[in-house]
């Protein structure tokens, strides 16, 4: 949090627009930047190894059956059950339903975050009104609240409602982010110029025109930043859809946790399934990888 | 928390200070004649109200959620603490006074689950902070691909914890599982890593670290890239070694950024939950046969859904919020004596 102080300064003083790229940055550490040692490629390869290693593993387990998986040494290559066990795990664990509920889960909830922080974000970095300061800290005080401090009354309400068991039980709560909000200010005080805003004023646009034609699409790289991070959290959520959610109507997350809890587990099909329970994600995350490293690291110098 | 308003009070003040003037004549101008004629037209009312009201229409839909969703649950959940709520018989809530948290101090579980989240909590965040400085410092240096290091490292943070926790229960497994079979050709006997106490810490730990090392590493880097270079200039002709530098300069200006690591990794910490779940496989929701890595999130969730006493369950999570509390400050005093001491 305090290392927004930090870059303040500089990007007053570049004072692009979008002054928040990496290749500001680039510039400014380029002369401390020494260039890596052989000794700096061999440990990060250990570590990328490490990081890569339990992935392609899964795959290999994946790949093998449920005897072979128990043998010493374990299986260190790919076999040929692969596909069977895919089959199985997707049946077993109703994957077929839950990838589309995660889809949808996700997907609305990352639409709402995004959407909701922009406007939220666009009001605290540029819009003047009352008790504004105090509101903003309110919304990142919320950032400390753990969610198991909600889950009870939730559950409670949730079954009164009948709602047990539906999606917009695990999307609604889900549905805004303090953590956005505050994202969407940050680039938004840097890359939103006020004089932009005044002359659609002055032409007397309405706010809702500004917010359509001036702020979103000034908004539009950090937008895609946040759905990503969004995106991938949502996905990724386990304590609520596990309390709100049954085997009927499981999300990924559910899915998986039911197939590992069983009394007679099949390591090969477990692992099928964490497979594909994860696959979706790591394909985005091949093709985003690079967008979604830039968020954290915008993230973490804002946040 | 007052940590942040410091920080954000900064960019506010500055925000607002250098086009603050302008727009304020502006929009007095353009009050007295800009928008459609006639001081009194519907058209300019309406324009004046969407003024006004619009601020708060753009943030009301975080309030409006949060306060339904987060705040209010908040204040239920300190009243059903207060209550006997059993999940079997939800229409039965009677009042209970502090009875769930006396019953909680009392009980032992409570305690080893407060145990293992600290005992965890350090094993899992002492490492991965450490190594992701050191991480973060090498990705610093001009390397070839550098975005694709970055990827690799974060890849983990892509993995759920129920996929990530399923395939480290595999490779934890005490017969046949890769992690015993490296460590016999080091000589070291298979360890049952589910059923002993240390080991099934340590692994839960292990699954924490893999997952989080290389998000924190970004973090870190993000802030050294920030650092100014003439720091550096200076020590280097000061005669300062890359080791020297690192210690003396690098550590010092991440100071911040460390404290913010290290608030979020000890509320992550605080609240862990699905890696204990699924590592214990059909004891999962105790923490191990014998309660070895119950945490207190875990504690709350076998209370309230496993045995099915939600009132108590609440009673935790108010607990666990206290300590939360706590922990915020502490810190808060530490900021507050770095800052003094620079």
């Amino acid at each position: 949090m305090t290392t927004t102080e930090l870059t303040v300064p500089q990007a007053g003083a570049k004072g692009t627009p979008d002054g928040r790229g990496s290749g500001r940055r680039r510039v400014l550490g380029a002369g401390k930047q020494l260039h890596a040692g052989p000794v700096t490629y061999v440990v990060l390869t250990v570590f990328a190894l490490v990081s890569l290693a339990p992935l392609v593993w899964t795959a290999v387990a994946a790949s093998r059956n449920n005897e072979r998986l128990a043998q010493t040494p374990p299986p260190l290559w790919f076999g040929g059950n692969l596909f069977k066990n895919l089959q199985a795990a997707w049946d077993q664990a109703g994957l077929g339903t839950a990838m589309v509920n995660s889809t949808i889960v996700a997907g609305t909830i990352t639409v709402g975050t995004v959407v909701f922080s922009t406007l939220a974000g666009f009001a605290f970095a540029k819009l003047r009104f009352r008790f504004s300061g105090l509101l903003l800290l309110l919304t990142i005080g919320t950032m400390m609240i753990p969610p198991q401090l909600a889950v009870v009354p939730l559950y409670l309400w949730m079954s009164d409602l009948g709602w047990s068991n539906q999606l917009q039980t695990v999307i609604l709560p889900t549905l805004v982010s303090a953590f956005g909000t505050f994202f969407m200010r940050q680039y938004l005080l840097q890359a939103l110029p006020t004089e932009l805003i005044e002359a659609a004023r002055v032409d007397g646009a309405s706010s809702l025109r500004v917010v359509w034609h001036v702020v979103f699409p000034a908004a539009r790289p950090a937008m895609a930043v946040l759905g990503l991070l969004t995106f991938v959290m949502a996905w990724n959520d386990f304590l609520w859809p596990i309390i709100a959610l049954n085997q009927q109507n499981p999300t990924v997350q559910v899915a998986l946790n039911s197939l590992g809890t069983g009394y007679v587990p099949d390591q090969a099909v477990i692992m099928a399934g964490a497979l594909l329970g994860t696959l979706p994600l790591l394909i985005a995350f091949l093709l985003f990888g690079k967008q979604i490293v830039g968020g954290i690291m915008q993230g973490a110098i804002k946040g | 928390m007052t940590s942040s308003k410091q920080a954000l009070a900064h960019p506010a003040t500055s925000a607002d200070a250098a086009p603050g003037s302008q727009p304020g004549a502006a929009r007095g101008a353009q009050g007295r004649g800009t928008p459609p004629p006639g001081p009194d037209s519907w058209r300019s009312r309406l324009y004046r109200w969407d003024m006004k009201a619009s601020p708060y229409a753009f943030i009301a839909p975080f309030f409006i959620v949060f306060g339904a969703f987060g705040l209010v649950p908040l204040l239920y959940t300190a009243w059903y603490s207060l209550h006997n709520v059993q999940l079997s018989g939800l229409d039965h809530q009677t009042w209970a006074g502090l009875d769930n948290y006396k019953n909680l101090l009392s009980s032992e579980f409570f305690w080893n689950a407060l145990e293992n989240t600290f005992t965890i909590g350090v094993i899992s965040t002492v490492p991965q902070l450490v190594m992701a400085i050191g991480i973060a410092h090498l990705l610093n240096y001009r390397l070839r691909g550098s975005t694709v290091w970055r990827v690799v490292m974060l890849t983990p943070y892509a993995t759920s914890v129920a996929a990530a926790t399923l395939v480290f229960t595999l490779l934890y497994s005490w017969d046949g599982g890769m992690i015993n079979w490296l460590l016999h050709f080091v000589g070291v006997d298979p360890i049952n890593w589910r059923e002993s106490d240390w080991g099934g810490q340590f692994a839960v730990s292990s699954i924490v670290i893999w997952r989080w090392t290389g998000y924190n590493a970004l973090i870190y880097l993000a802030a050294m890239q920030a650092i100014p270079t003439d720091l550096y200039e200076s020590a280097a002709l000061d005669g300062a070694g890359r080791w020297q530098q690192f210690r003396h300069v690098t550590v010092p200006m991440l100071r911040p950024t460390i404290l913010f690591t290290v608030v979020v990794s000890t509320i992550g910490a605080t609240q862990l939950f699905g890696e204990p779940l699924l590592f214990g496989g059909v004891s999962g929701s105790k923490g191990g046969s014998a309660h070895q890595y119950q945490t207190l999130g875990l504690y709350m969730y076998d209370q309230g859904w496993g045995i099915g006493n939600l009132g108590k369950a609440s009673a935790i999570a108010w607990t666990m919020f206290l300590i939360l509390l706590i922990v915020a400050a502490i810190n808060l005093l530490i900021t507050r004596r770095l800052r003094k001491s620079q």
